[in-house]
């Protein structure tokens, strides 16, 4: 039996046990500075002078005490266990699949911390899929879930492979063939209807492909998630996604009018394209959110903007954090919000400062220093207190300097003051380099991860104190040696709440078994989130990571509901990788 | 520095037996009024004092507090629904409430406090001879303040009390708290007012359907908790004990103060017990007539200048135990789900539930028991327990003897005994009775009790009030000793009246006599089997009974201890006619 070997391009540049692409990465160089590789990203190639510190000081951590992770080792794979009957009727569609070791650990995961350490430290999953098959349209997909329901094999739709909630690991206990489906090859856009402005899609394609193919046409989704340089339409569907401008464009769910999915009864799909209907539940909503348990979904039919005429970055410094969620409490409440409006907490401002690159001239330096000078000294912002916004508006000009006053104007009443187009923008570069800080952080004992909630405008505040005070104090109860940094950020807006975003991370050294800490005190953090009247999830989704909590999250009587679609549409649980429920 | 004597104090409290009492560890004492006898009292009242505050203090003046209470959304919502419900104006009923916080806050100024401190270091150098503070609990406290809004909560014996809570935590440079006292005081012109300037702020003795005032007083409470303003003070007994037993907890209050914690707007709350254990009360005989029904004077000014003739008496000295700050977060864990508080705006009141209520009870007798825990006992409560069971008086040496014995006994049971180190026994006896001279008397090498004036000075009704005065008296130190015995002792009751001792039969006998006790002594409702457990553990330990099989069988050094332990209850089993 031959398996088909394909070589697809997004491997080969991509890092296996870490996050990105090979060529970025942060590291201390020689002369113990700090930079930034490859030619990516705008703070490729610079030098971070003041990292080392931050670094050291925050966490404790030494840039002596290096620790390079190993290199894949195939041989403590386990053996592929094939499905031959399958394979065979497979093999005779002539869809590409391959067995090789490389393809089948890259799609064994995605980037919980516990993921990512067990790869750096050689350990492995104990289950990876058997084999990995590249359907290249709707019709390919169709023939695979039919084969997989004759012959039982378990299949495990991939897109992007950025996952956080343990979605993408293979239930241990599974004993059928795993089949991971990668959808990477389904990257068309199928036609635009300008009239509608709404464009077909097929679901493997990545964010970054999709926005730069239709703004050749003059168009936008406008759904940017962080993670869009490498998630999938799919992804986004089935985790219920949010994009950092969805004040103006809308999540993931708003942005869909028609969905295409291939579950092992067959194809579900609406038979219209109305922008809205009264046709009972809207079955959207069973795919939305249904992280790869119901099927795949294969296409998708998502509204399209032109692309705005102007965008402008801002910024606002707050005296402190409470100050901050009430002036984005009054935006929400006067539902003039900009494409994206972040409020960032001290601990996170400080960390963007490390991120500085070398200021190239004089002048620059002496204009920062002017800059901190105002805030601090003359207007009294305390440098430990203070907090930074960081906006982007987007529209035609003349309405953008409207909105940006109108913004403005608000802060002013709560004491920001603008702070400039700079640090807005550069806000906006970090949330894509961030994810490459923890590899940096994973080479000198410190362990790091993000997790989110949505929470009403009243508990905000309260929630963000408590969760930061709870995992100082678990980190401690659990022999943390080292303080650790809790940060977080308001990132979205909402009539009636806000999605806050953590960051946590601690320096491990003493520790036996750091990811389990980890692991234990992001349970008490979720406790406490939930404790605190924050929800499971605002856009991760709950995959394997968060399902303990489903019951009391979603009821009972929910729970059943959720159970008996699951039984209707996958009754031989082909699709098996056991989230959610 | 002095020194509660503590050979059961355990080196190593890991020991496998943590339920036995007498490992439980216990801080050594400070005698806080020994520099104040060597130093200036003037230089005292006015020396800098700067306390370590809450971390997350808002610094705020006692004035800004009442717009923050009156402004809140859980203020203006009770207003709003009071309104509707009494067609009165919503200006009219917020003027209501303005009136209601005016004449409940305090206003707390550190220069009243100076003032106190100068006067009550005199009072207090006249009246006691030691006022001993356990330092390690006071360090324990200080911690506790920068980290949580923290709860102080006192036995309460005393109208001292909350003066003497003040005065330690100024004397260690602590956050002075805010103390919720009743009403009464009020009334006492000049000084009520100065009371409110030392924190304290008044609530009515009963407002129960009264919605808008508990309103304020429920928002006023927490938003000083929730600032961190001060310690919040409060008596979980509701009032002085007159009989020096605790009294079964009201949890009103505890319910407020816990609130903030499961709404998440704080992290924690601390509560500390605080165990005050005077040697000698001041209200000692006013209480004895209180109880036999002479009404309890009013508290007044004027009433507090007679009450100078106590000034010239000794009254011994005051242990107070600061205990280990509990965490409500700790306790709540597995018992209160917070979610139940996410599906209704914070700011609108609502009855706890079941689950919660049952906490906060359970909280509360829990924290009564720790202050029981902490009382420091002297030799005489020994002696007094002794000698109402001997109301004919005993020979001297049979109650030294006796007292030794007992001695021995309450500490197997864990009490918490200030006998002096290195001091002949009888020493120690005849001290104490020198002390309480107005109690007791010795002729004849025979101990009894003083029973009021010699024989036809006085009539026949006033020669039994005297007389009654006498034993209630004493039996409110004999009472000190009794959260030591209760468990054991009401084990003892049971056992008498179980004849073949089968361990069920004795076990449903203790759960009767538990409920029938329950607003008498600090017993848990929900805790029978466990205080079952702890007194067969703790009769079996002394070798005063053996279970054998499924039967408790009374050994025959055992028969003194239980006969004793029977004395002990014989009187409430009267009271409650049982027996």
């Amino acid at each position: 039996m031959s398996a088909t070997v394909h070589c697809f391009p997004r491997q080969e540049i991509m890092k296996w046990n870490g996050w990105g692409y090979s060529d970025s990465k942060f590291l201390f160089n020689k002369k113990g500075q700090a930079e930034f590789t490859g030619k990516r990203y705008r703070l490729s190639g610079m030098i971070l002078p003041s990292l080392q510190d931050w670094f050291e000081n925050t966490f404790g951590a030494s840039v002596k005490q290096h620790k390079s992770p190993p290199s894949l080792n195939a041989g403590a794979l386990p053996p592929a266990n094939l499905n031959e009957a399958f394979l065979q009727d497979l093999t005779a569609t002539g869809i590409p699949f391959s067995h090789e070791a490389d393809d089948r650990v890259f799609r064994a995961h995605g980037h919980c911390l516990h993921e990512i350490f067990a790869l750096r430290e050689g350990r492995g999953f104990q289950r990876v899929p058997d084999m990995v098959t590249w359907p290249n349209c709707h019709n390919d997909v169709v023939k695979i879930v039919e084969l997989a329901c004759k012959h039982n094999v378990c299949v495990i739709p991939y897109g992007g492979g950025t996952s956080v909630t343990g979605a993408l690991e293979c239930p241990p206990e599974e004993m059928r063939c795993i089949v991971s489906l990668d959808t990477s090859q389904m990257n068309r856009i199928l036609w635009i209807d300008e009239k509608n402005l709404v464009a077909r899609i097929e679901a493997g394609i990545i964010g970054q492909d999709l926005e730069r193919l239709l703004n050749e046409g003059g168009y936008c989704t406008g759904h940017e998630p962080d993670s869009m340089e490498f998630s999938s339409l799919g992804g986004w569907v089935a985790t219920r996604a949010s994009g950092m401008k969805k004040n103006v464009y809308g999540n993931i769910e708003d942005l869909v009018v028609h969905i295409k999915v291939v579950t092992p009864r067959g194809v579900m799909e609406k038979s219209c394209q109305g922008p809205r209907m009264s046709t009972g539940p809207d079955v959207h909503h069973f795919i939305l959110g249904s992280e790869g348990t119901l099927g795949v979904v294969t296409e998708v039919t998502m509204k399209i903007r032109p692309i705005p005429e102007y965008r402008k970055y801002g910024s606002v410094v707050f005296p402190n954090f409470e100050a901050g969620v009430a002036c984005l409490r009054e935006v929400a409440k006067q539902r003039c919000a900009p494409a994206s409006i972040r409020l960032m907490d001290n601990e996170q401002f400080q960390f963007g400062h490390a991120l500085k690159p070398q200021v190239s001239s004089i002048f620059t330096s002496f204009v920062e220093g002017l800059k901190k000078f105002y805030i601090t000294k003359f207007k009294g912002f305390d440098p430990h207190q203070l907090c930074v916004a960081t906006l982007l508006f987007e529209g035609d000009r003349e309405r953008v300097l409207q909105h940006e006053k109108q913004v403005y104007d608000i802060a002013a009443k709560f004491g920001g003051l603008a702070a400039g187009e700079d640090n807005g923008q550069r806000g906006y570069i970090l949330t894509f380099v961030i994810a490459y800080l923890r590899d940096l952080g994973l080479d000198y004992y410190v362990v790091a991860e993000s997790f989110e909630t949505s929470v009403p405008w009243d508990r905000v505040l309260d929630l963000c104190r408590n969760v930061k005070e709870r995992i100082i104090r678990e980190c401690k109860e659990r022999g943390v040696q080292f303080q650790p940094l809790t940060s977080c950020r308001v990132t979205q807006t909402y009539d009636a709440g806000a999605c806050v975003y953590f960051y946590f991370a601690f320096n491990y050294r003493g520790l036996a078994d750091p990811v389990h800490t980890y692991e234990q005190v992001e349970h008490a953090a979720r406790d406490e989130i939930l404790a605190n009247g924050g929800s499971l999830s605002h856009h991760h989704g709950v995959g394997k990571l968060r399902k303990e909590w489903m019951k009391e999250s979603i009821s009972d009587v929910g729970l059943g509901m959720l159970r008996s679609v699951k039984e209707y549409v996958d009754p031989d649980n082909i699709f098996g990788n056991r989230n959610l429920l | 520095m002095q020194t509660v004597s503590s050979p059961y104090m355990a080196k190593n409290s890991s020991g496998g037996a943590q339920r036995d009492p007498m490992l439980k560890k216990r801080d050594d004492f400070e005698d806080i009024l020994e520099e104040r006898r060597n130093s200036s009292d003037l230089k005292y009242a006015v020396r800098c004092y700067a306390p370590v505050l809450y971390k997350g203090l808002t610094p705020c003046k006692a004035n800004m507090l009442k717009s923050m209470v009156l402004q809140s959304d859980h203020l203006r919502y009770v207003i709003n629904q009071v309104s509707q419900e009494s067609g009165e104006a919503p200006d009219i009923i917020h003027e209501e409430a303005s009136v209601i916080l005016e004449e409940m806050a305090h206003r707390l100024k550190i220069s009243t406090v100076r003032f106190f401190a100068f006067t009550l270091t005199k009072a207090f150098k006249t009246l006691f001879q030691h006022i001993c503070v356990n330092e390690e609990g006071i360090h324990r406290l200080q911690q506790a303040i920068q980290e949580h809004p923290v709860v102080l909560l006192p036995s309460h014996r005393s109208y001292m009390d909350f003066l003497l809570m003040s005065y330690i935590l100024y004397t260690y440079d602590l956050a002075l708290p805010v103390i919720a006292a009743g009403m009464d005081f009020m009334g006492m012109k000049f000084i009520g007012e100065m009371l409110r300037m030392s924190g304290a702020f008044f609530i009515r003795r009963s407002f129960g359907g009264d919605k808008l005032y508990w309103a304020v007083f429920s928002e006023y409470v927490k938003t000083m908790l929730r600032n961190g303003f001060a310690p919040i003070e409060f008596f979980l007994e509701g009032t002085r004990s007159r009989t020096c037993k605790s009294l079964t907890p009201k949890i009103g209050l505890l319910n407020i103060v816990m609130e903030p914690f499961f709404k998440g707007e704080v992290f924690d709350v601390h509560l500390v017990p605080i165990s005050i254990s005077y040697e000698r009360i001041l209200e000692e005989s006013l209480y004895a007539r209180e109880l036999l029904g002479v009404p309890k004077p009013k508290e007044s000014t004027s009433g507090l200048l007679k009450a100078r003739r106590i000034l010239s008496e000794n009254y011994g000295s005051i242990h107070v135990y600061f205990g280990q700050p509990v965490s409500i977060r700790s306790l709540a864990q597995d018992k209160v789900n917070r979610c139940k508080y996410n599906l209704v705006p914070r700011h609108i009141p609502r009855k706890p539930t079941k689950e919660t209520q049952s906490f906060v009870t359970d909280t509360a007798y829990r924290i009564v028991r720790l202050q029981e825990d902490s009382m420091v006992l002297k030799p005489w409560v020994l002696m007094a327990s002794i000698l109402l069971q001997n109301l004919e008086g005993l020979e001297l040496s049979l109650l030294t003897e006796q007292t030794l014995w007992l001695r021995g006994l309450a500490q197997s049971c864990g009490a918490f005994l200030d006998w002096p180190d290195h001091t002949p026994s009888a020493k120690v006896v005849s001290s104490s009775l020198a002390l309480h001279r107005g109690l007791v008397c010795v002729s004849g090498g025979r101990v009894s009790l003083v029973l009021g004036e010699p024989q036809g000075l006085v009539t026949p009704e006033e020669a039994l009030f005297n007389r009654a005065v006498s034993v209630l008296s004493c039996a409110s130190y004999r009472n000190q000793i009794l959260h030591v015995f209760i468990r054991p002792a009401i084990l003892a009751v049971a056992i008498h009246n179980a004849h073949y001792c089968p361990r069920n039969e004795v076990f449903n006998c203790f759960s009767f006599l538990c409920k029938m006790f329950s607003d008498e002594f600090i017993l848990c409702p929900g805790d029978t089997v466990q205080d079952f457990e702890e007194a067969c553990y703790l009769l079996v330990k002394s070798g005063s009974v053996q279970t054998l099989q499924q039967n408790i069988v009374v050994t025959d050094r055992g028969q003194s201890t239980l006969s004793f332990l029977n004395g002990l209850l014989e009187s409430f089993l009267q009271g409650y006619q049982v027996r």
